[in-house]
């Protein structure tokens, strides 16, 4: 027995070495294995874990207001109570959006928009859940945040519009960062909440609105649950510059109720400055939409609204000027010296060129009218004897200085140059040479002839003033000093009396708006009735049809131009209101009302106001 | 004089005696190695003694005492009781298969009203003692033999079946490593040997190219490249590696562990423990728990070699086997050179079966110890 112990345990020490060698290699290994990882390798896993201990949380400055010239709100910021994902700290969204979806409300497409984020953005993007949440949702939302892993509440903003509509095409909108734009631009563009000028001033200005992101280094735990915020001054956000415009809140608000319903576009220039008190295009859109994330169907709708609600018809819409261009032949005319203001030309109510013949609006005709007449009567076939008397080139470069053909986006986008027609552009165009009816017609504002409202207003404007007058919209980029328009002042005299004829005479076209009702202060103006049909030989020897038996999209535009007072131009206004029809009858009464508004705000005019008014009370013995 | 007295076998020993016999060392050892536990535990929480520091140190503490009250029990009764224990446990893992509790998606537990049992702990200590104890009455050169090569490989299968079957593929590996590793301390020619290894190694393989289940391929795919899918299944590997590796050589300090206490550690308190003392404790820290540990091993592998008899000798080096195990399997998977098996670091992982397991081993070996030179009967009945 003994003997047999002693065997077993010569083996068993032998064995037990052995193994005890093996164990002691297997030691060793994870020895060698943890110098490898812990001093080796230390340096990069204590980054990894650096990573994975500290997140920087972007902060998403303030954007900056847009105020209007008195320093009303136009474009604000409200709280955004708003739940954000971080996709990949969840194992199983579909269930945390279940157990989400009872405590607050979330939109249908939630689900898609998040697998959307994680194809652009990889799974460490973070996405919107919910936004612009009511307080209790909020606040519900957080009491229940330790079930919902990967949930993080914020308190942002969301940008505001408090006039809707009516200051929808200047301010434009803000929304998401479109997917083709660069991120790595600015920080900024990658947090979920932040929202970027997509059209008008918000887009053109957005730089400095934007402001700059600060960093918040905040603990994280393996969850994505903030355990310690680490602030730090150098990273802290700063917000966007408020710009100022030189709108006026009230009065854009007036016109855009005086226009209401109709497809129309007004343009109000501060002749003395440039600056541009009223700049609308109707109808509007709700810009809120769109910073809230408008929907599909909504989107829709305002595409196909024939009315277009979301061009800039103000800046980009393109119009004939009609006869609103004719003091400008007028001037045109003296300059070249191819009639003065006596001459008489005589209006039968139409005039043959070749075998063609261009008829006046009034169909009997004006008789004989010298200049003051024509421009007050807007009789055509002065103008087209005008015309055929400068030639084309002549009334190109006039029309050019009154600002024609310049594209004013006011530094907000979305302008037109209109066009300016002439040989040149003919030959390029339809590769057939200039005629003379052409040059007839533009004499009158019709044919190639194309104009937006703000072009229209700054004629208005220089018209008036005789300088070089430029609009401007964003508060400190306006020219200082105008220079001089090439014209005579007894030129700009004979124009400017028929302007006034127009508004003042009773035999103006616009007579019937009986005057600016502002004490007696004076206005000039000119009406325009824009043709966007040809009138056929057939329909001509019948009758012209009215435009109230014409489909929408036919009938004319309805132009006119103003200014006021007569003696000393303030401020100039143009008003263009699609297919509204004649413009002495449409758009002439909504222009006088919005340029009325203009003047009794301002201080010079008012103090004269005053005056006279103290004189009508207590007339004079 | 005295070498004589020590060759002598003893029959029978007064109390007295046996606990001048305690193995002091070893019970200095383990009590170094649970408060390592107790210090972990109690940064985890961010230096709090709730929810476990305190309980892992009092659950030490009494079952230190039981331990050392376990050692003075006749080694005799300790091979009566082999056979018996090791078919309760059988018996408990086939239990577990009928009525067992699924826990995570495993069936290892089984409900017995105020306690819930793990019998695949209990197996592990029960077929070192079956083994040790069926060695024991066989002369050396018979545990060759086909016949008895047969029955402790049924021995070993059984139980590895059962368990490989809840499903937990560490502990079948560990008990079935812990099987062998004693036929092969018993004395298993080195020809079968190899043989077997062969048989073992297309076995493996078969039954790891077959037998996974989805969670368990997941896992091993995940081994090969942990860093394929960091989000996902390799997570737990990658954060263990960036927490020890952060750890660098003197740690981030006690309580200064950010990525245990900011839970980017999984399972911080029990399988991932060894990380969590890494990061706060470095290579410093990290070698230190190695070297206690081989010291344990060394002082039981001690107490297996001067044991006079068989049982003792395959009971002590069973239990140092199947501690040793635990360790490098365990310090192996934090570092990421093996799957995730689920088997914590025993003694300073939280844990109440572990800790019991591993305490009534050592009770085994300090039996062994103290009753080294017991003169053992080759008993071939059930119980003696």
């Amino acid at each position: 027995m003994a003997r047999r112990d002693d065997d077993s345990s010569s083996i068993f020490t032998r064995r037990a070495l052995i193994l005890s060698a093996a164990g002691l290699v297997g030691f060793g290994a994870l020895t060698a294995r943890l110098y490898k990882l812990q001093i080796l390798q230390a340096d990069r896993y204590r980054g990894l874990s650096d990573d994975n201990q500290f997140n920087f949380q972007l902060l998403a400055p303030s954007r900056g207001r847009i105020l209007d010239r008195h320093g009303a709100p136009l474009a604000t910021n409200a709280d955004n109570f708003r739940l954000l994902l971080a996709p990949e700290q969840v194992p199983d969204i579909d269930e945390l959006l279940v157990r989400l979806g009872k405590i607050v409300d979330l939109s249908d497409d939630t689900r898609a928009r998040i697998d959307k984020a994680i194809k652009r953005g990889g799974k460490s993007s973070t996405v919107v859940l919910a936004e612009n949440l009511d307080w209790t949702d909020f606040a519900s939302a957080n009491l229940h945040l330790p079930e919902l892993p990967g949930v993080r509440p914020e308190v942002g903003e969301v940008r505001v519009y408090p006039d809707g509509p009516s200051m929808a095409h200047v301010l434009g909108y803000v929304g998401r960062v479109p997917e083709s734009m660069d991120s790595d631009e600015d920080p900024l563009l990658r947090h979920p909440g932040f929202r970027i000028g997509r059209t008008g001033a918000e887009r053109a200005l957005d730089k400095d609105l934007r402001g700059k992101a600060g960093a918040l280094k905040v603990e994280v735990s393996a969850l994505g649950r903030v355990v310690r915020e680490l602030p730090d001054p150098a990273t802290i956000a700063r917000p966007g510059k408020d710009i100022t415009l030189t709108l006026d809140q009230r009065i854009q608000s007036f016109a855009a109720k005086r226009l209401e319903g109709q497809s129309a576009a007004v343009c109000a220039i501060d002749i003395a400055t440039g600056a541009v008190p009223v700049l609308l295009s109707t109808p509007g859109f709700d810009p809120n939409l769109f910073a809230k994330g408008i929907s599909g169907p909504d989107y829709r709708a305002l595409l196909q609204d024939e009315f277009k609600p979301l061009f800039n018809k103000a800046l980009g819409g393109t119009y004939p000027p009609a006869s609103c261009v004719k003091p400008v032949i007028a001037l045109t005319a003296l300059r070249q010296g191819v009639t003065d203001s006596h001459e008489r030309v005589r209006c039968t109510g139409k005039i043959k060129l070749g075998d063609r013949e261009f008829h006046c609006w009034k169909r009997r005709g004006h008789g004989p009218v010298n200049m003051l007449g024509a421009i007050g009567k807007s009789c055509d076939i002065y103008f087209y004897e005008m015309a055929r008397r400068l030639g084309i080139d002549n009334i190109r470069d006039a029309v050019r200085e009154f600002g024609f053909g310049e594209n004013f986006d006011l530094g907000i986008g979305g302008g037109s140059t209109g066009l300016v027609p002439d040989q040149a552009w003919k030959r390029a165009r339809f590769g057939t040479s200039w005629s003379q009816g052409e040059t007839l017609i533009a004499g009158i504002g019709q044919g190639y002839l194309a104009t937006t409202p703000m072009q229209l207003a700054v004629m208005t404007a220089r018209l008036a003033s005789g300088r070089k007058v430029v609009p401007y919209l964003i508060e400190g980029q306006g020219e200082q000093n105008f220079g001089d328009l090439g014209f005579s002042l007894a030129s700009f005299g004979a124009a400017r009396a028929g302007m006034i004829a127009v508004c003042e005479a009773p035999w103006g076209t616009a007579h019937r708006l009986g005057g600016l009702g502002l004490g007696d202060l004076k206005m000039a103006g000119k009406t325009g009735t824009g043709q966007v049909r040809r009138i056929t030989k057939l329909e001509r020897d019948d009758r012209v049809r009215k435009n109230n038996e014409l489909p929408w999209t036919l009938r004319d535009h309805a132009l006119f131009v103003t200014y006021a007072p007569a003696d000393k131009p303030r401020y100039a206004v143009a008003v263009v209101i699609e297919h509204g029809g004649g413009g002495s009858v449409v758009a002439a009464p909504p222009a006088r009302d919005i340029l009325r508004e203009l003047l009794k705000a301002d201080p010079e005019v008012a103090a004269r106001l005053a005056g006279n008014g103290g004189t009508s009370a207590e007339p004079a013995p | 004089m005295n070498e004589f007295r020590v060759a002598s076998l003893e029959r029978i020993l007064p109390l007295g005696t046996k606990i001048l016999r305690i193995n002091w060392l070893l019970v200095v050892l383990l009590c170094l190695a649970a408060m390592i536990g107790v210090a972990v535990l109690y940064s985890i929480a961010n230096g709090s003694w709730t929810p476990r520091a305190a309980q892992h140190g009092v659950r030490f503490g009494v079952l230190l005492l039981v331990m050392l009250a376990l050692a003075l029990v006749d080694i005799r009764w300790w091979m009566a009781l082999a056979y018996p224990t090791y078919i309760v446990a059988l018996l408990l893992l086939v239990g577990v298969e009928v009525f067992g509790v699924k826990v995570m998606g495993a069936q290892r537990w089984l409900d017995l009203g105020p306690v819930r049992l793990q019998p695949a702990e209990l197996m592990k200590l029960a077929l070192v003692l079956a083994l040790a104890r069926y060695y024991h009455s066989l002369a050396v050169d018979r545990a060759t033999s086909l016949r008895h090569i047969a029955l402790p490989a049924i021995m070993i299968a059984a139980p590895v079946l059962l368990i490989l079957h809840q499903p937990d593929l560490g502990t079948a590996m560990l008990v079935g490593a812990t099987g062998a590793a004693m036929v092969f301390l018993a004395g298993l020619s080195w020809r079968i040997i190899v043989i077997g290894a062969i048989t073992g190694l297309v076995g493996g393989v078969t039954f790891l190219i077959f037998g996974l289940h989805d969670y368990q391929r997941a896992r091993i795919e995940t081994f090969l490249n942990p860093e394929r899918d960091p989000l996902g299944a390799g997570y737990h590997i990658l954060q263990s590696k960036i927490a020890l590796g952060s750890g660098g050589l003197v740690g981030k300090g006690f309580l200064g562990g950010t990525q245990s206490h900011l839970n980017f550690l999984p399972e911080k308190q029990t399988d991932f423990v060894f990380t969590a003392l890494g990061e706060e404790f470095g290579f410093i820290g990290t070698l230190s728990v190695l070297v206690l540990y081989v010291l344990i091993l060394l002082t039981g592998m001690m107490i297996a070699g001067q044991s006079r008899h068989s049982f003792g000798r395959l009971a002590a080096a069973g239990v140092c086997v199947t501690f040793s195990l635990y360790v490098l399997v365990n310090i192996s998977m934090v570092m990421g050179l093996i799957p995730v098996v689920g088997v914590p670091l025993p003694l300073i992982s939280y844990g109440g079966t572990v800790m019991l397991t591993v305490m009534t081993g050592f009770a085994l070996v300090m039996a062994v110890h103290i009753h080294r030179n017991v003169d053992l009967p080759s008993g071939r009945g059930f119980f003696l």
